[in-house]
């Protein structure tokens, strides 16, 4: 977490933010984020990031589950408090399923969605800095990083040329806070 | 240029001229708008109704079970009628948003925020017939499995009404996170245009400070597309294990194998009758006709013939199984249904489920508004008839014919069930209200391929020869 100066572009058109985001990647500047109002196909491609392994984490709680409330019955009625139910057996595997089965789907999806909410590092009142109101409504937004190698004015003219509507400098929090930041650093770097 | 659009046979999703920034101005403005004097009309009767819900509650957890209609031949009455009923509406929400995301039926986008919202609700008011049916609702924590001081005794982890208790409550938790995971960014895009403090603050709050990076929208579809493979086996089970609170007993009637696919189709069936139900209100009062267009519509209607229809062949099944069997016990069951002293709930049902939805066959009816909007109706009576003519007339006649009844509801019987309308349309109404009821993300995300103005603009090039297109894309190349 620290307080960083940006060179932020807006474009109006996914078909306008693919060029511009490779023209970002050849052109050497750092590359901060790209923000989109709705997932736009192929961006993470065009990004180069990597796929994500949330599914993967899904797949281990639902094991999780799947353990946890088979080994729980079992424990319960071989071990804990065995009870004859007309004289079936005591490990009555069948009639495990149906509660196997939730408890396999209710770890997954609970700890995926936690899981999410870490990864992405959101949570009810944490903030973040939007660098345009518009960028969850029709705007696509790229933020660059600004350095003591470039000037603004080089930053701001570059996308520019990359078809951007409308671009700005920003001094913002790069990740995450929870409620409020040190406005005086912000105020220094200004 | 755009060139990934749908085949020019499927109709638009998105009617007229739309930008993203329209279809956000669309959805969201009524949000920031105060309501039309409909709602409050509509939420104070909610408001009543579920009031008069509180009150029979309280009167039989006051006076005990003994206030309603049951008896000791028909234990299970309204109160698991009404269960079954709630719970069935449900699956509608989840077939929508899981099952039909897996198989990409872009129609869904416009519909599957207000479906899942009702499968919520539903499940919520579902879940209290059982509860106060314990009678002594104050224990009714025993049915979960804690470490406690009677021993500890567990649950009867082989019973199906505890299967119950694990599916319907697994089903309401994996609903309300897949619901709210997709709302997420939907609040962001409110809270990023909110003129006012307050809203500005409580839609941040309910937003998570979602900002909408590649990274994690690259998560979210992930999320989304495993939440609907767990949610699509997990609708399925849901209904299953309700049928299993049947199929698992001896009772004439209750005993056979066809219940589970049987429950999960009149589930399906009932709940698009109640989207139908929900949307065409909706769509007409905040002024949404563009997106949820008559194809929306119509494509509902399908399968509502589709499930009714299938519902409609496990009734003729059972009947004849009934004879098959050559069990006079079973034989018997039906013949009463039929014949006996509530022969007007099994026509009912069968007038209702099987024959009406028959009617649309026909494409002029399909695409009728006020028509689909009247059968959604009949459809959920005919729906409450089947769980009625299920339960209590496969009970009130049982093997000893010195406790042969005949069961009707009481007034807090009733009672409950109208609070439980009470609370299903007070959380709605408070849902069309504060929450944007189509997914605003998902809706830009179909527009370029699925809207109607770029639609239009591909006609150009549809008419083009391949040749000519190819040659012309080289040209433009050079």
């Amino acid at each position: 977490m620290a307080i960083k100066k940006f060179a932020v572009a807006c474009y109006d058109d996914e078909e306008v933010l693919f060029p511009a985001v490779k023209k970002v990647r050849n052109s050497g500047y750092k590359l901060h984020d790209v923000y989109t109002p709705f997932p736009v196909h192929g961006l993470d491609q065009a990004l180069g990031l990597k796929d994500t392994d949330l599914h993967v984490a899904g797949f281990i709680y639902g094991l999780t589950g799947t353990a946890t409330a088979l080994g729980f019955m079992s424990w319960i009625f071989t071990k804990d408090w065995p009870v004859n139910f007309g004289g079936k057996p005591y490990l009555s595997l069948p009639a495990f399923i149906p509660i196997v089965f939730e408890l396999t789907v209710l770890f997954s999806a609970v700890g995926m969605v936690m899981t999410f909410c870490y990864l992405n590092q959101i949570m009810p009142g944490v903030k973040k800095h939007v660098f345009h109101p518009r960028q969850t409504d029709d705007y696509f937004v790229i933020a660059i990083e600004l350095n003591d190698q470039v000037t603004e004015q080089e930053a701001i003219d570059f996308l520019k040329s990359t078809g951007a509507v409308e671009t700005s400098v920003q001094v913002a929090e790069d990740s995450w806070w929870y409620g409020w930041f040190d406005k005086k650093e912000a105020y220094e770097l200004a | 240029m755009h060139l990934k659009y749908e085949s020019f046979v499927r109709e638009p999703l998105v009617n007229g001229d739309k930008s993203y920034r329209q279809i956000t101005e669309d959805i969201i403005s009524p949000i920031e708008r105060k309501p039309g004097r409909m709602w409050y009309v509509g939420f104070f009767f909610s408001i009543c109704l579920l009031m008069f819900g509180v009150f029979s509650v309280f009167w039989e957890v006051y006076w005990g079970i003994g206030v309603w209609g049951i008896n000791r031949t028909v234990g299970w009455g309204w109160d698991i009628t009404n269960f079954v009923w709630w719970v069935g509406i449900g699956h509608a929400g989840t077939l929508i948003s899981a099952i039909l995301l897996l198989f990409r039926q872009g129609w869904r986008t416009g519909v599957n925020r207000a479906a899942e919202a009702m499968t919520i609700f539903a499940v919520m008011c579902a879940g209290q017939f059982p509860i106060f049916h314990m009678g002594r609702v104050w224990d009714a924590m025993y049915v979960l499995p804690y470490p406690n001081t009677r021993g500890p005794l567990w649950p009867n982890f082989n019973s199906a009404l505890l299967w119950d208790v694990f599916a319907i409550s697994t089903y309401f938790t994996v609903s309300l996170l897949f619901w709210y995971s997709g709302l997420v960014p939907d609040f962001a895009t409110i809270r990023d245009r909110a003129k006012t403090k307050l809203r500005k603050r409580l839609y941040g709050l309910a937003s998570f400070g979602w900002t909408g990076t590649a990274k994690n929208w690259q998560r979210h579809e992930a999320l989304s597309l495993v939440l609907a493979g767990l949610s699509t086996p997990l609708v399925l089970s849901v209904h299953t294990i309700v049928s299993f609170d049947f199929a698992t007993s001896v009772i004439p009637g209750w005993h056979t194998t066809i219940f589970p696919p049987y429950f999960v189709a009149g589930a399906v069936f009932s709940g698009f009758a109640m989207v139908q139900t929900l949307l065409i209100l909706i769509r007409k009062i905040l002024h949404l006709e563009d997106y949820i267009t008559l194809g929306h519509i119509e494509a509902m209607n399908k399968v509502i013939v589709l499930t009714g229809s299938i519902v409609g062949v496990a009734y003729l099944t059972e009947l004849f199984m009934a004879w098959y069997s050559a069990v006079e016990y079973e034989q018997a069951a039906f013949n009463w249904r039929i014949l006996g002293p509530y022969w007007w709930s099994y026509w009912a049902m069968m007038v209702c489920n099987v024959v009406s939805p028959q009617l649309f066959w026909f494409k002029k009816l399909r695409r009728n508004i006020p028509f689909t909007f009247i059968m959604s109706i009949v459809v959920n009576i005919g729906m409450w008839f089947e769980r009625f003519v299920i339960i209590v007339t496969s009970l009130y006649r049982d093997y000893l014919p010195g406790s042969w009844t005949y069961y009707s509801p009481t007034w807090p019987e009733v009672g409950f069930y109208l609070g439980t309308f009470g609370l299903f349309f007070t959380c709605f109404f408070l849902f069309a209200k504060y929450f944007p009821v189509i997914a605003v993300a998902e809706i830009k995300f179909v527009l370029k391929t699925s809207g109607e103005n770029y639609k239009k603009k591909m006609a150009v090039i549809e008419e083009k020869t391949a040749e000519d297109f190819l040659h012309e894309q080289h040209e433009h190349a050079h």
